[in-house]
Parts: structure tokens; sequence; C-alpha cells
């Protein structure tokens, strides 16, 4: 699903060169639930920019999907986005003055997707993160929790084949947060490949897999802590 | 897409509708005072009667005063005087090289005795020989010109501007009846209709911004009728004190105009002119050096100076305003693109390409900038009535200060303009942000 060989990324001022990724390699197959901490400024918003074709990269080598991204243009790389992606954010990043249904319809609607069809994956996004009886509501009348649960049915109207979620539990008490990762997990063992990143090692445990990255370098690539049940271990090694 | 970007624009007015009203004033009002100083630009830079402008010729003969000193015009000492001495006027009116020619002058008259009159009118009748009317395409509600006999006679016929006919036949088919000008006893032969070309180029002495003449009388009634002319009249050399003296004078008080369809017909009344110079001039007239002209229509009107350089000035004023009207729009707009600057950032994270995001701030500016034009139009008309309304006794802007579907063209280029001017850019600029550098910060 996702191959990086040797990314670079480097940030450049007039005075600083501030290296974000070094020789950076990952390999995430798909279908699999990876969990990606480090400390602070370690290179982890860094790497999902990168692996969202958010920002470009220095030098290596990435394929998503099997496709080389280096020399997509940027038509391209939004298109891939908007078809192949799915962001959730800490923050929800709903647009407040859009109601709920309209959020979920954004990247709809850059896809160019006839209305009756964009009607229907909306419907069954926010079925799914029951809030269906809410479409119609704004973002402000909703509690945290609810709003992440809009931004998670945002990720996956589009159905995509990988889904980068920073820290999507940030900002939720812990009851919000296990009922959000209850809900990438259901997402996860529909099929679809989910990149998480966390500081917090408890969420990090529920993942298949767990990366580290420190100073812009993947320093270990730990077994899980706990398998999840249902989940084959040696097929989610990788990289 | 187009529906989805103007819904977002509406909504985009909706969240700021302080900066919207500014931004939709400032095109507004940049528009509508170029709306203003264009119209009236453009009818006094036009040329009424462009289809023609090369087969008509004013024509003019530099017979005035040789003293250094005293030139006709001492701004342009250069130029020979506009009008002709009645007898050059009538020598060169007898050439037969010209397909047709007039004479003109204007003179004051009196109406009376129509049906119904309460009080004898005052109108401006401008004397002109017969083909004044198919030469400049006079359009005729009613009836038509006068014959060849009736220049010579002369013969008492008239033809009544509409307004005139309005006045005193309530509109109504008056050809074939008699009204008194100036206490002769004239027979209508023609009613025009609506014709009001600006500037009066066939007359550019008196009254250019003018309202049309009221009546139209054959040439030869001011000598016949031994009255003065009531445009300009300019005299030099020995006193006069009969109309003979004046009929003989150096006094110049006639347009002449030629009809002159062929480059040949036009060097043969040039040879013409400068013969009749050259045997007066042995015969002790014409002390200046030869200075004979025949002046295409924009040609006279920019030697008759129709554009003032104030005028001029005011348009670049008005443009300069416009501009910088756009200027502070521009400032606005991309002061509010930015502050949106994280939405855009992540409708970019969730697939939208630099040219959806391009279009959809493009639509929302030409949004604006179409409201921004409409209320340009409307606050244009209403500064163009007010321009007539306080001018109307004054004449010249009044007449000049009319909406027409050119002043409409124009206040739509200016629309399509000014929103490529003032979107482009901020729409533009906005969609290379980076889409991650915003989202953080949402």
């Amino acid at each position: 699903m996702l191959k990086m060989q040797d990314i670079s990324k480097v940030y450049r001022t007039d005075l600083i060169e501030t290296h974000a990724l070094r020789n950076f390699s990952l390999e995430v197959k798909s279908g699999q639930f990876v969990a990606v901490s480090g400390p602070s400024g370690s290179g982890k918003t860094t790497f999902l920019n990168v692996a969202g074709l958010l920002e470009t990269f220095d030098t290596g080598v990435y394929e998503l999907g099997g496709e080389d991204v280096s020399r997509l243009s940027d038509d391209a790389r939004s298109r891939m986005r908007n078809e192949k992606i799915g962001f959730i954010f800490q923050s929800f990043n709903l647009i407040p003055d859009l109601d709920i249904y309209d959020n979920v319809d954004v990247p709809l609607r850059y896809r160019r997707m006839k209305a009756a069809e964009r009607h229907s994956r909306i419907t069954k996004a926010l079925e799914l993160v029951g809030l269906a009886s809410r479409m119609k509501h704004m973002p402000s009348q909703l509690s945290g929790g609810q709003q992440q649960r809009v931004a998670i049915a945002r990720a996956i109207a589009g159905d995509p084949a990988l889904i980068f979620a920073d820290e999507p539990t940030g900002n939720l008490d812990s009851l919000m947060a296990r009922q959000v990762m209850d809900l990438l997990e259901q997402i996860n063992e529909m099929g679809t490949t989910i990149v998480l990143v966390t500081h917090d090692p408890e969420l990090a445990r529920r993942a298949q897999r767990n990366i580290h990255i420190v100073d812009g370098l993947v320093i270990d690539s730990p077994p899980p802590y706990e398998r999840r049940a249902g989940t084959d271990a040696a097929g989610s090694l990788a990289g | 897409m187009l529906g989805y970007y103007l819904w977002l624009a509406a909504k985009s007015f909706r969240r700021n509708p302080g900066l919207t009203a500014l931004m939709v004033g400032a095109i507004a009002l940049g528009i509508s005072t170029c709306i203003v100083t264009l119209t009236v630009y453009h009818a006094m830079s036009g040329n009424p009667i462009w289809w023609k402008n090369n087969i008509l010729y004013a024509v003019t003969m530099d017979g005035w005063d040789p003293s250094p000193s005293d030139p006709y015009d001492p701004a342009h000492p250069q130029l020979a005087p506009p009008q002709l001495t009645y007898r050059d006027a009538q020598y060169l009116y007898q050439s037969t090289i010209p397909r047709r020619k007039v004479l003109i002058t204007q003179l004051l008259g009196v109406l009376s005795g129509a049906p119904g009159e309460t009080a004898p009118v005052h109108v401006m009748t401008h004397a002109v020989t017969r083909d004044f009317f198919s030469m400049f395409d006079v359009p005729f509600e009613y009836g038509g010109g006068w014959s060849a006999s009736a220049d010579s006679g002369p013969e008492p016929v008239i033809v009544l501007s509409k307004e005139q006919n309005d006045k005193l036949f309530g509109g109504a088919d008056s050809v074939g009846q008699t009204i008194l000008w100036n206490d002769h006893r004239f027979r209508i032969v023609g009613v025009l209709k609506n014709w009001r070309p600006l500037p009066r180029f066939y007359d550019m002495t008196t009254r250019r911004w003018g309202e049309p003449d009221d009546a139209y009388v054959p040439f030869q009634w001011g000598p016949a009728l031994q009255i003065l002319p009531g445009g300009n009249s300019s005299c030099w050399g020995d006193p006069v004190t009969t109309y003979q003296d004046y009929l003989g004078s150096e006094c110049v008080w006639i347009e002449m105009w030629a009809e002159l369809p062929t480059a040949q017909a036009r060097e043969r009344m040039q040879a013409y002119m400068d013969s009749y110079w050259a045997v007066q001039r042995k015969a002790g007239r014409f002390a200046r050096p030869l200075n004979n002209h025949l002046t295409d229509v924009s040609d006279w009107l920019k030697v008759n100076g129709v554009v003032s350089s104030d005028s001029r000035i005011l348009l670049r004023l008005a443009f300069a305003f416009l501009i910088v009207c756009l200027i502070n729009t521009v400032g606005i707009l991309l002061a509010k693109f930015l502050r949106a600057a994280p939405t855009t950032g992540l409708r970019r994270a969730l697939g939208a390409s630099r040219r959806q995001i391009f279009l959809q701030h493009l639509a929302e500016v030409a949004t604006l900038s179409f409201v921004g034009a409409a209320l340009g139009l409307a606050l244009g008309a209403a500064g163009l009535v007010g321009v007539h309304a306080m001018y109307t006794y004054g004449g010249a802007y009044g007449v000049l200060a009319r909406f027409d579907p050119i002043g409409i063209l124009w206040a739509l280029a200016l629309a399509a303009v000014s929103t490529l001017a003032a979107g482009l850019y901020p729409a533009w600029a906005i969609g290379r942000l980076p889409p991650s550098l915003y989202l953080k910060s949402r």
C-alpha cells in the first residue's frame, strides 16, 4: 500500500537547515493498522504530510498503491489524495459554516460525483459513525467526540484505501477516545489501511504494528505490544 | 462545480457582510465614476456621422486679416477661419465637383400662427441649402426636404424638428400646413424624427453641444429678408453699415460642406479652391499664405477642439480612481482569502486541485464584481441623471449626460476587466499555498 525508501525532507531558511526526515524507509501493507509514535519534533507530522501527499520530499522513492508519486503533478497528487487517502485530524478540521452533511460532502464534490451517488455515500458514512440523525446540525452543535466522528465519516465517505489519522483522540476525553478508536478498528476490519500518529502508548498498543520515529529516522519497528484479536501479526510485520 | 462554487461564494459573503459590502461598494463607486465620465467623453469625442467620415468635408479658406498680430484664432494662428464670407461661399457653391454641397448659417426666428397657439415662440433656425438633409442623413418623420427651385427662389418652405412639431401640432403630420416664421408665411414640407448629432459637427461655431435646431429654411431667406446671422459672425476690414455691405464684406459667417466621394474629386475641389484663391489674391484679397482646406469630419472635430483637455484629465482621474478602488479590493480580497487559508488548506488536503481552488475563489470574485458592476451601473445612471438635471438649462453637459447602450457596454467591459484585475491574483495566490501549512493552525 505504502512504500517509502530513503526519503529525505529538509526545511531550509536563510540560517538553518532542518532535516525533518533522513533516509526514512517504511512499508505498510494493505489492510494494516499502524501506529506511529515519537517525541515532539521527531518528524511525525512531516512523515504524515509527505505520506499524505500534502508535501513533496527531496530525495528517495515513494510508492503509494503501487504508483511512484515522486514525479506526479500537483493535479495528479490532488486526485490521488481525493480518491485513495482519507485524513483525520486532531482538531477535527470541520468547516464551521457547513452543516454535517455538507462537511462530509466536501471530498466527494471534488470527485465530481453525481448528487445521488454523493447522497448515498454521505448517508452511509454518517450511519456508520452513528450520526445520520444529525446531518443538518452545524459542527458547533456537536460534542468533540461527535465532531471527530463526522471527520471520520468525511474520511471514509470517498471509500479510500488508506486513512491517515493525526492524533485523532488528542482533544477527546478517554471515553470518547475509546469510541473513536473502536470506530477506527471497525473501519480497519472492513479492509482500510490505517496509519495512526499518536503519543498515547495505550492507543498505540491497540494497533497491529508500531513505528517509532526519532530525529526523522525510523529507529525501530517493534512487534505489537498486544495482538488484536483476529489479526495476523506475521502478516503485519513489514518494513 | 460552478453551482457549488457560487454556493460557497454566497456563504463567504454571509460570513463577512461588512467586508463584502466594502468591496462591492469600492467596485461600484469606481465603475460608476468611470461610467459617468466615459459617457460624457464618448459623446464628446464621438463622430456622429462616422459612416460618411471619408466623404464629407468642411470647406475652409483663409482670407482673414493678414496682420500677424490679429489672427482669427490667437490660440491656433495657423488655422483658417471655420466659416466663409458670403461671396466666397457663393462662388464655391457654384462648383459642380462635389456630389452634394451645402451652405449653412444660423438665424434667429419667431414661429407663430400654429393652430391652438398661445404665444409666438423663439426658435433656433438653421438656414441651409437643400442637400443638407441628404448629405447628413437627416431622418424624416413626415414629408422631406425641399427642391432646388425652393433654394433659388427662395420659396417659403420650412422643415420643423420633432420637438417643435410636437409642441405646435401635437405630433400630428403637419406637412402642407402653413406657419409664420418671422411674420412670413411658410409651408411645412417636412418634420424630422429625433435627430441630435452630438457634437453638432455641421456648425461648430455655436451651441455645439446644445439642443437640436427647431427649424430649417432655405439658405437664401437670410439675405432675402436681410436677417443677420444669429450664430457666429466675425469681421475684419472696412466697417459695415448696410446689409449689402455685409454681404460683400470680409465677415465670415457661413459654413460650407462638400460631399466628395473620391480622391480625384477631392483633388479637383482643392484645385478649384486654390485657383479661386489665386484669382482673388491677384485682385487684392487673400493676403495671407495659401491655407485652403478640405477637412473630414473626424479631423474637423479635432481642429475644433471638441474634446477639451479638461475632459481628458477628468477621464484619466476617473480611471485612476477605479484603479485605486480595485487595488483596495485586491487588498481586502487577499486578506479575506488568507484568513480563510486554513479552510483552503483543508480543501486541498481533501483533494481539491489548485485549479479547483482557483476557480472557487474566482467564482467568488466574479460574483462580487457582477454585483459591484450592477450597483455601479445603477449609480452611474443616477449620476448621469444628476448631471443632466444640473445642466439642463445650461445646455452642454445635460444633453451629453444620457445613458446610452454604448455606456452600458462600457460598463460591462469595465466590470469584466475589473473582475480580472481584482480577482485573478488573490484567487491564484491562495491556490499556491501549500495545503499542509495551515492544517495544524485550524
